[in-house]
């Protein structure tokens, strides 16, 4: 886990964002708080709604300009504040200082334009450099990420590709400019579970080499806990626990993030039975008061009807949690 | 499915239509009341004359007969004779055609030159103030009466302004050109008489603009549905996350793409051009199919209006084909199992 | 986005209705069209009261006189009074139009729902049927029909009508085949429920929402129609006021007075308009895009 001490690629800051709507506007985002260091992989975990793909489109304001509205709160990568960027310096930055990678590799191309055609667009918009030049690098990108005939995918049609094969490409793409930021939103959700494993060990692979933050968006614990250094746990467009991987997953403080866990295969003793999350996610139009979790929380108590804020447990800084119940040890 | 076996069905489909519409004319001509003998013949023919041509149109004949003799005149191209004119229906429709012809395609590239951008501009600034004012006009366009506005087209450019003549391929006087296409334009052109083609020109404007302005909307509205359904489209997002400007991956992307199942409606769109142009022919005494069936229609000459419908019902379904096959060359995505 | 109503209880009625008001409030092409048919229908049901003179009155003293306070619309080669015979002429009009689209609606729907619930030979033929009603350009058809059976307004419904159906049947045959597959149907079914009480209760319900879409955006062409058919003569006859047909006859006196033909084709271009942008909001309100993407 290498941990840098220099400027973060990513830093939100208390950042909310909602949605105008019918009657209330859908509080997407409430206050939330998170960085990315140069190089480190970072997870942001929740289930839908949680307001972690929002965060990702965020990033790159790649939401609809008139379809939402900042509250409070800044967003900078790179040191530039995303929020107030023109859309000159967006041209610039997208892709080359800061890549996306989506969650369907089906539908992410072109489906009437060739491979080749739509990843020398990217290069030359982004290197200046000319068609056979960035042809050369094309195929060389697809090489690195263990595609066996380049030649050959740069010719095909999206659609004569595979899921997996298709995802390649789009992380080829999206290291083709060698970015410091790499921000993939679910990117093997719509994958078989095989080729999951695949993909993302590649991603890691690459992002090591080169030195690449990730910030990593996922609804699945597991591949979590198998790649990221750190993770945000988010819930109704809030942080309610952060942490290094090892110490959220081995120790989890929230009783969300418990939930989570405790759904999952690997994390329960076996004979133990697997736990669901009782109750459904509150109306991000209508939030209560208090504690969003309050009302499916197997803890609740009195206290709870004040919202709580999210405090570092034990002095650390980069560990903390949102809730009133004390701090849990390990035994 | 394989190209030869698509062309095979749709050969099939397209006779299977011929005979449904012959079928259908037969039985509406025969549904005229009154004695199309007695018709041709006139008032105050004796009885033993109309019988004469009662027999000699085989009018005499059991029905099936007659619609026999109908259906192999049709493969031999026969579409009867128009009662009004003495001449094959045939002849007629052929004689008049390239007039329709010209004036639709002229009125399909203005509808198209203006209806796209329209469309584009609507959905790019989906329910802004130019989406509504281009839909405004895109209804309008729609909404009103394609010989109404000739009319006033009439008065105005020509009975105030003077600007336009008020009807007609070419002015009183000139000559057309040596048939070549047909096209008065072109033909004129090739002729190297620029006179005649301006003239020509000047005649074409007003009956153009007016079908161009009640088609225009058709193309605008389906460029505009097939660009929203583009531009929420996932691969546009991919785009705009690589850096590509708002306007590249505009035209360069989104458009192109919407154009691939356009193409059926603008196809169409010729289709229904080609009997759209019906009244506004008539409204400018344009020589053409269109006033040829209005005319055939006010003196009850069903040859000549079934011949028509047969004609155009034909053309119509080879269109139709036609699209079909052109669709499989511009989607690459079409002929694969998927 | 737009917010969904609360997911955990049904919406009541006056909620879905204040929800459809505010949809329709966003729009302000919609809200013209439900405007612009609000004035149509309100001539269309009180001409008589609206109109300052009798529609067929002559009155050859004032014949093709400009518009004027009296005259609003100016007079027609008899003397009589355009705007009242404009008024009247709505019902002429907009009363085929409306008739047109709700029957072809109606009867087509009903033909698809069968076509497609019981199948087989008949759902066969009735497509093959329609595909050939579909093949023919149906201005062409309308006119050789209405001229066939005589000029009069019923057979011109009548032909409109006939040529109207064939999309409908589609349309809701497409509905019916997908609808049969769907769980529900497959389960009522297994409970034994019969042919009729599967197209009564699932089929038909379902299907009701492209059809209706489809209905409002047929009603302003039918109107088109209606005044096609009416200017080349066929529809009704002299001396019922029809749009077509008083735009046909001012044609011949359209240089010197201009009036004649503007005000009978304005008002088509104003209703048709009117209808149209109506069923493009319908429409739009139905179409999944605009809910919550």
């Amino acid at each position: 886990m290498t941990m840098h001490s220099s400027t973060p690629v990513l830093t939100i800051n208390n950042l909310s964002l909602e949605f105008p709507a019918y009657k209330n506007n859908v509080k997407a985002l409430n206050g939330v708080s998170l960085h990315v260091n140069p190089g480190e992989i970072v997870g942001v975990v929740g289930e839908s709604g949680s307001g972690k793909s929002v965060t990702a489109m965020l990033t790159m304001r790649l939401l609809p300009e008139r379809s939402y509205r900042i509250t409070e709160g800044s967003l900078s990568m790179l040191n530039r504040d995303m929020l107030a960027a023109s859309e000159k310096e967006l041209l610039q930055i997208r892709g080359r200082d800061a890549a996306m990678i989506f969650q369907e590799p089906m539908t992410a191309l072109n489906p009437t334009r060739r491979i080749g055609r739509q990843m020398l667009d990217v290069i030359i918009h982004h290197q200046k450099i000319s068609a056979s030049d960035a042809r050369q690098k094309a195929i060389a990108l697809l090489r690195d990420m263990h595609i066996a005939s380049p030649e050959q995918v740069l010719e095909s049609y999206p659609f004569e590709l595979s899921g997996g094969m298709r995802q390649r490409v789009m992380i080829a793409l999206a290291f083709s400019c060698e970015p410091q930021l790499l921000i993939a939103d679910e990117p093997t959700t719509a994958l078989d579970v095989t080729v999951q494993r695949q993909v993302l060990l590649l991603l890691r692979e690459k992002a090591r080499q080169k030195g690449t933050a990730i910030l990593l968006i996922t609804h699945d614990m597991a591949l979590v806990s198998q790649f990221c250094d750190r993770v945000y746990v988010m819930y109704t467009g809030a942080v309610v626990e952060q942490g290094c991987t090892n110490e959220v997953m081995g120790n989890p403080q929230h009783p969300y993030t418990q939930g989570l866990l405790s759904g999952l295969p690997e994390m329960v003793e076996p004979g133990h039975p697997l736990m669901t999350i009782p109750g459904q996610v509150p109306n991000l139009a209508s939030l209560p008061v208090g504690c969003t979790f309050e009302e499916r929380c197997p803890h609740s108590m009195p206290v709870c009807a004040k919202r709580p804020n999210l405090v570092s447990i034990n002095g650390n800084d980069q560990r903390k949690s949102a809730c009133w119940l004390p701090v849990k040890e390990l035994s | 499915m394989a190209f030869l076996t698509l062309l095979r069905k749709r050969l099939f489909g397209l006779v299977l239509v011929v005979f449904g519409v012959s079928l259908i004319t037969f039985a509406i001509s025969h549904l005229i009341p009154g004695d199309p003998a007695r018709l041709i013949a006139g008032d105050r023919a004796s009885d033993a004359l109309v019988a004469g041509i009662r027999h000699q149109l085989g009018l005499d004949l059991p029905l099936y007969h007659q619609y026999g003799r109908y259906l192999i005149d049709l493969m031999h191209g026969d579409l009867g004779t128009s009662i009004r004119t003495s001449r094959p229906v045939l002849e007629d429709l052929q004689a008049f055609f390239p007039a329709t012809l010209e004036l639709a395609l002229v009125a399909l590239a203005l509808a198209i030159l203006v209806g796209v951008p329209l469309g584009v501009l609507s959905a790019v600034y989906h329910n802004r103030a130019i989406d509504q004012i281009a839909r405004t006009l895109a209804v309008t366009g729609i909404s009103t009466p394609a010989f109404w506005l000739g009319l006033g087209a009439i008065v105005l450019f020509y009975g105030h302004l003077g600007w336009l003549p008020g009807g007609g391929r070419l002015s009183e006087g000139l000559a057309p050109p040596p048939t070549i296409s047909g096209f008065y334009l072109i033909d004129s052109l090739l002729a190297g008489d620029v006179n005649l083609f301006l003239d020509a020109l000047e005649h074409l404007i007003l009956p153009a603009a007016t079908l161009g302005f009640v088609t225009l909307g058709v193309v605008a509205r389906q460029i505009r549905s097939a660009m929203l359904d583009q531009l929420s489209e996932d691969y546009i997002r991919t785009a705009r996350a690589y850096g590509l400007s708002k306007w590249t991956v505009i035209l360069r992307h989104a458009l192109p793409n919407a154009l691939i199942p356009s193409v059926t409606v603008l196809g169409l769109t010729l289709g229904d051009l080609l009997y759209g142009a019906v009244l506004t022919e008539t409204v400018f005494a344009w020589p053409g199919m269109g006033a040829y069936v209005v005319k055939s229609i006010q003196s009850l000459d069903f040859p000549a209006v079934m011949g028509f419908a047969i004609l155009v019902s034909f053309i119509y379904v080879l269109l139709n084909m036609a699209i079909d096959l052109l669709y499989r060359v511009i989607d690459p995505r079409i002929g694969e199992v998927n | 986005m737009s917010a969904t109503l609360t997911a955990s209880r049904r919406p009541r009625w006056s909620e879905k209705l204040a929800y459809l008001a505010y949809q329709i409030r966003r729009s302000p092409l919609t809200m013209a069209g439900l405007a612009i048919t609000f004035i149509v229908l309100l001539c269309m049901v009180f001409a008589p009261w609206l109109a300052s003179h009798a529609p067929n009155a002559l009155n050859l003293a004032e014949r093709l006189a400009p518009p004027s306070a009296e005259h609003w619309f100016g007079t027609d080669e008899v003397g009589r009074d355009l705007f009242s015979r404009v008024l009247f002429g709505s019902q002429q009009s907009v009363g085929v139009g409306l008739f047109v689209a709700f029957a072809s609606c109606f009867i087509g729907g009903l033909l698809g729902c069968f076509s497609g619930v019981i199948g087989g030979r008949f759902d066969a033929l009735i497509m093959r049927l329609m595909d050939i009603m579909l093949s023919v350009p149906s201005l062409v058809l309308i006119m050789a029909l209405a001229a066939a059976l005589g000029a009069s307004l019923f057979n011109a419904m009548l032909a409109i009508t006939l040529v109207r159906i064939p999309s409908y049947v589609r349309l809701a045959r497409g509905q019916a085949l997908s609808i049969r597959q769907m769980g529900y149907v497959k389960a009522a079914q297994t409970f034994g429920a019969g042919r009729w009480h599967m197209v009564h209760w699932h089929v038909a319900r379902n299907a009701m929402p492209p059809l209706l879409v489809q209905l409002s955006l047929d009603i302003g062409s039918a109107i088109l129609m209606a005044s096609a058919l009416g200017f080349i003569g066929l529809g009704a006859q002299q001396p019922t006021a029809e749009w077509g047909a008083m735009v046909a006859t001012g044609r011949n006196y359209i240089l010197d007075n201009w009036w004649y033909s503007t005000f009978p084709g304005l008002a088509i271009l104003i209703t048709a308009t009117g209808f149209n942008l109506l069923g493009d909001g319908v429409r739009d309100l139905l179409d999944p895009r605009q809910q919550g993407k």
